[in-house]
C-alpha cells in the first residue's frame, strides 16, 4: 500500500504537465470579455461627493455612450485623462464615468484639478458595479450601443492612437446604425 | 567569425555533455573507475567549451557587431560599455547561454570531488540535463544567429534592465536554480544505487547550501532592484516570476533541514530525495514560467510558445523520469532509526511540513489563473491579498516552531524543557510586541505579533548558541567554545537570526509604511513621518542613451536640514520607454523614499513619498541568511572530519 504512495508525486506531475500542455496553447495576453455583445449590467449609482449628476444604466440606454472606470488614485487614469478631455470637447458621444473605490471627495477634487469630461458620474465606492462589469483594473472603458449592449472594452488608458484607430470608427459606425 | 567560433564551441560542448551522460554510467555498472574518470574530463571540457562560447558572445556584444541578430535586438551603439557587456545575459538567448555555463560550472565542481560510483552516476545525470539545455540553446535560442545584411544600429536593451542590479541579479538566481540540478542529480544517483545515507547527505549538502546561498542572494538583489528601480515603493509583489524564484528557495530550505536528519539519524530518506527532485523541478518550472509566457508578467522577456514546448519536453523528461525512478526505487530505501516526536528531527519534520505547505500555497496561487483559464477560458489574476492571507499564518506557525526546534536535542528531547529554556526569548518577544503596538498603533496588531514572534524565533536560536558556548555558566571559555562548535550549528544560528530580521523588515516595509501623494511645483513641500521634502529644482539632462528629468529636493527631518536628494525619470528614445530612479535616504531605522511621476499640465509633478520603516533590515537579514549558509558550508576542522569518516565506515 505504502508503495503505491510513491507513485503519487508522479501522478500529480502527469496531471500538471497535461494542464501546462493545454495552457500553453492559450494566448496569455488575450483578455476576453464575456460581456461583449451582452446587455449592459443594470445598476444605479449615486453621484460622487461634490457633484450632483448620478449615473444609472437607464441613463445610458438610447444612445451610443462611453463608460469609463476611473479613480484619482490610479496613475494611468491621469495619463488617459487629457485624451478623454479632448474627446469630450471634439466628439458627439455621451461620456460617463464610474468612479471606482474612491474616498468621498477625492474624485471631485481630482476632476477640479484636471478638468471634467464626464456628463454623468456614478460613485462606485465599494466596487460592486465594477465587478458586474468585470473590471480588472482602472482605467477601463466600455463602448455601449444605442440598444444598451456593450460592444467594446478597452483595458488600460485610451491613447490618441487607440482612439483614432479603434474606438472612433466603432463609435461612428454605431451611431450610423442607430441613425443618430 | 567570432560568432561562428562560439557556435562550434557550443556544438562541441553538446557532444561533451552527451559523452558525460553515457560513459560514467557504463563505468559505474562495470565498476570500472577508469571509464568513470573519463566523465571528469568531459565535465571539465564542457565547462571550457561553454566558457569559450560565452566569451565569444561577450566579444560580439562589446564590438557591437550588428550582423548578429541577438546584438541588434538587445544592444545599441550608444549604450554605455558596461551595459553592452551585461546585455549579454539581459536577453533570452544570452541568459540561456549563461544558464548552461553555470550548469557546466556546477558539473565541473562535482567532477572535482572524490571518485566513486555516487559521483559517476551523479555526473551522468548532470550531463543529461546539460545536453538537454545546450540543445535547447542551439536549436531554439541560438545567440549566434547572423542576419545579412547587417543592421545599421541596434534596438537597445530594455532600459529597466540597464541597471547595476541587473548585472548581478540574474546570474545569482541562475546559480541558485542551476545549483539545484546537482542535488537533483545526486537524488537520481542515490535512487539508482538504492543508497541514501550519511555519505550521500554529506556529499550533497555543500551543493545544496551553495545553491541556496546563491538563490537567497539572487532573490534579495531582485527585491532590492524592484525596490529602488520600479518606483512603487514596495519590495515584493508576488509577481509570478518572483514566486518562481521563491518556490525553489522554500523547497530548498526544506531540503537543507531534512538532509540533516538523513545525515544524523538515517531517517526521512524518501522525503529528502523527493525534496531534492522538487527543488530542481520548481527551478525548471521557474525557467519554464519565464520563457514560455505561460503566465504574463513584467519579467517575461521571451514570450514564445515554441520554446515553451521544448522546455515542456525537457521538464517532462527530467521531472517525469525522476519521479518514475522515485516511484520504482524509493521503496528500497530503509529508515535506520526509531523516531521520537519531541526531538530535533521531530522539529525538523514540522519545519518541512510547513515549508512544503508554503511552497504549495505559492504554487497554487501562481498557477491558479492558468488552471482557471484552461477550465473556463476566464482570465484572472491572483494578487497579494491571497498570498498574504495564506502565507502569514504559515509563517507565524513556522516562527513559533523555530525556537523550540533550535533548542531540542537529537533523538530524544523534552518539549517542556525546550519551552522552559526558550523562556527569555518569550519575554523579549512580549516586550517587542508591546513596543511595536505602541509605536505603530492603529496599524495591524498582527504585524506587531509577527515581529514579536520573529524575536522569539531568533532568540531561541541565540539561547541555544549561548548555552552551547556556556556564555552564562562559564563565560571565560566562551570564545574557545565558539571555535569548537560545528560549523553547521553556527551557520544555523546566523541564518535563524537572519530570518527573524527579514520578518521584522518585511513587517516594517510592508505593513508599517506611511505614504503621501501630491502634485508639486517648485517650492512645494511634501511631508511624511517627520520628513519634509521641498522641490527645489527640476532640470533636463542628457544621458548617454536617455534623456532625464532630474528633480532635486531639499530634505529636512523634524526641522533638521539633511543633504538634498535627487529623483529622476529617464526616457529611452530607442525603446520609447520610461524608467524612474527613486530618491532614497536610507537609515538603519527606515527609508525616506520619493518618486516623481509625470508632469501634469500646469498643476506640477505628481510626487509620491513613503516612509518605509526597517526596510534595510530586509537586505541585512538576507545577507545574514546567506552568511549563515556560507558558514555551514565551510569544511569542518580537520580533527572532526577524520573522526566523522571513521564512523562513516560502519554499515548501516
Amino acid at each position: 500500500m505504502s508503495r503505491l504512495f510513491l507513485y503519487l508525486p508522479l501522478l500529480l506531475f502527469v496531471l500538471l504537465a497535461a494542464w501546462f500542455a493545454i495552457g500553453l496553447r492559450h494566448d496569455p495576453s488575450r483578455i476576453p470579455s464575456v460581456l461583449i455583445d451582452q446587455p449592459l449590467p443594470a445598476f444605479s449609482l449615486p453621484a460622487i461627493d461634490g457633484r450632483d449628476n448620478p449615473l444609472s444604466s437607464d441613463d445610458i440606454v438610447g444612445q451610443v455612450a462611453l463608460v469609463n472606470v476611473f479613480a484619482s488614485w490610479c496613475i494611468p487614469c491621469a495619463i488617459e485623462h487629457p485624451q478623454l478631455m479632448k474627446v469630450a470637447a471634439e466628439e458627439d458621444i455621451l461620456i460617463t464615468g464610474v468612479n471606482w473605490k474612491e474616498r468621498p471627495g477625492d474624485g471631485a477634487a481630482w476632476l477640479r484639478r484636471l478638468g471634467d469630461p464626464y456628463a454623468l458620474i456614478g460613485d462606485d465606492a465599494d466596487g460592486r458595479v465594477a465587478i458586474d462589469f468585470g473590471v480588472t483594473g482602472a482605467p477601463e472603458t466600455f463602448i455601449v450601443d444605442a440598444k444598451g449592449r456593450i460592444r467594446y472594452k478597452q483595458i488600460g488608458p485610451i491613447t490618441e492612437q487607440i482612439w483614432d484607430a479603434d474606438i472612433k470608427p466603432l463609435v461612428e459606425q454605431l451611431q450610423a446604425e442607430a441613425g443618430q | 567569425m567570432i560568432a561562428e567560433l562560439g557556435n562550434f564551441a557550443l556544438i562541441a560542448a553538446l557532444m561533451a555533455a552527451l559523452w558525460q551522460a553515457v560513459f560514467p554510467l557504463i563505468g559505474a555498472v562495470r565498476q570500472d573507475h577508469a571509464v568513470g574518470a573519463g566523465s571528469t574530463n568531459s565535465a571539465l571540457a564542457q565547462l571550457a567549451l561553454i566558457a569559450f562560447a560565452f566569451g565569444c558572445l561577450t566579444i560580439v556584444f562589446a564590438q557591437s557587431d550588428f550582423s548578429v541578430v541577438n546584438v541588434v535586438q538587445n544592444s545599441h551603439s550608444a549604450k554605455p560599455f558596461i551595459y553592452k557587456l551585461t546585455g549579454v545575459w539581459g536577453n533570452h538567448e544570452g541568459s540561456m547561454l549563461l544558464w548552461v555555463l553555470i550548469l557546466a560550472a556546477f558539473g565541473a565542481a562535482v567532477a572535482m570531488t572524490r571518485d566513486g560510483s555516487l559521483k559517476f552516476i551523479t555526473l551522468a545525470a548532470q550531463g543529461a540535463i546539460a545536453a538537454a539545455f545546450i540543445a535547447f540553446v542551439l536549436f531554439t535560442s541560438n545567440p549566434f544567429e547572423r542576419m545579412l545584411p547587417a543592421a545599421a544600429d541596434g534596438m537597445d536593451l530594455n532600459p529597466l534592465l540597464q541597471d547595476p542590479g541587473l548585472i548581478i541579479h540574474p546570474p545569482f538566481l541562475y546559480l541558485g536554480y542551476v545549483g539545484y540540478s546537482v542535488t537533483f542529480a545526486f537524488a537520481i544517483a542515490g535512487l539508482i544505487r538504492g543508497r541514501i545515507d550519511a555519505e550521500w547527505a554529506r556529499a550533497v549538502r555543500p551543493f545544496a547550501l551553495a545553491a541556496w546561498i546563491f538563490l537567497t542572494i539572487g532573490i534579495a538583489i531582485g527585491s532590492w532592484w524592484a525596490y529602488y528601480e520600479l518606483g512603487w515603493g514596495g519590495f515584493w509583489a508576488w509577481d509570478p516570476v518572483e514566486n518562481a524564484s521563491f518556490m525553489p528557495w522554500l523547497a530548498g530550505t526544506a531540503f537543507l533541514h531534512s538532509v540533516r536528519v538523513v545525515e544524523k539519524r538515517g531517517a526521512l530518506k524518501v522525503w529528502t530525495v523527493l525534496l531534492a527532485i522538487l527543488a530542481f523541478s520548481l527551478s525548471l518550472v521557474g525557467t519554464f514560467l519565464v520563457r514560455s509566457g505561460i503566465l504574463t508578467s513584467v519579467h517575461a522577456f521571451a514570450v514564445d510558445p515554441e520554446r515553451g514546448l521544448f522546455i515542456l519536453g525537457i521538464l517532462a523528461l527530467a521531472i517525469g523520469g525522476a519521479l518514475t525512478l522515485f516511484a520504482v526505487r524509493a521503496g528500497k530505501l530503509q529508515a535506520e532509526g526509531a523516531f521520537q516526536p519531541a526531538s530535533r528531527e521531530g522539529a525538523l519534520i514540522v519545519n518541512n511540513v510547513l515549508l512544503v505547505t508554503m511552497t504549495a500555497t505559492v504554487f497554487i496561487g501562481t498557477f491558479y489563473p492558468l488552471f482557471v483559464d484552461v477550465l473556463t477560458g476566464e482570465r484572472l489574476t491572483v494578487g497579494a491579498p491571497y498570498f498574504n492571507a495564506v502565507f502569514a499564518p504559515l509563517t507565524i506557525l513556522l516562527l513559533f516552531a523555530m525556537a523550540p526546534g533550535a533548542v531540542l536535542a537529537w533523538k530524544k528531547g523534552r518539549l517542556g524543557d525546550a519551552f522552559k529554556q526558550a523562556t527569555p526569548a518569550a519575554g523579549a518577544a512580549i516586550v517587542v510586541i508591546i513596543i511595536a503596538l505602541w509605536m505603530t498603533w492603529p496599524k495591524s496588531a498582527a504585524a506587531a505579533c509577527a515581529a514579536g514572534l520573529a524575536v522569539w524565533a531568533g532568540g531561541g536560536a541565540l539561547i541555544e548558541f549561548a548555552r552551547r558556548i556556556k556564555l552564562f555558566s562559564a563565560p571565560r571559555g566562551s570564545l574557545a567554545h565558539i571555535v569548537g562548535l560545528p560549523r553547521s550549528f553556527i551557520g544555523m544560528t546566523i541564518a535563524h537570526v537572519g530570518i527573524a530580521i527579514v520578518v521584522v523588515g518585511a513587517m516594517g516595509a510592508g505593513v508599517w509604511r506611511t505614504e503621501s501623494v501630491r502634485l508639486m511645483n517648485i517650492g512645494d513641500v511634501i511631508s511624511v513621518s517627520g520628513y519634509e521634502a521641498t522641490l527645489s529644482s527640476v532640470n533636463e539632462l542628457q544621458g548617454p542613451n536617455f534623456v532625464s528629468e532630474t528633480a532635486i529636493f531639499t530634505l529636512a527631518r523634524n526641522g533638521r536640514q539633511l543633504a538634498p536628494i535627487v529623483a529622476e525619470r529617464r526616457y529611452y528614445p530607442v525603446r520609447q520607454m520610461q524608467t524612474t530612479e527613486a530618491a532614497i535616504r536610507t537609515t538603519l531605522f527606515g527609508d525616506f523614499y520619493l518618486s516623481v511621476g509625470e508632469r501634469q499640465t500646469n498643476a506640477g509633478w505628481a510626487v509620491k513619498a513613503w516612509y518605509n520603516p526597517l526596510v534595510f533590515w530586509l537586505w541585512f537579514g538576507a545577507g545574514l541568511l546567506a552568511m549563515g549558509g556560507l558558514v555551514a558550508a565551510l569544511p569542518a576542522p580537520v580533527r572532526k572530519r577524520s573522526s566523522a569518516d571513521a564512523t562513516e565506515g560502519v554499515p548501516a
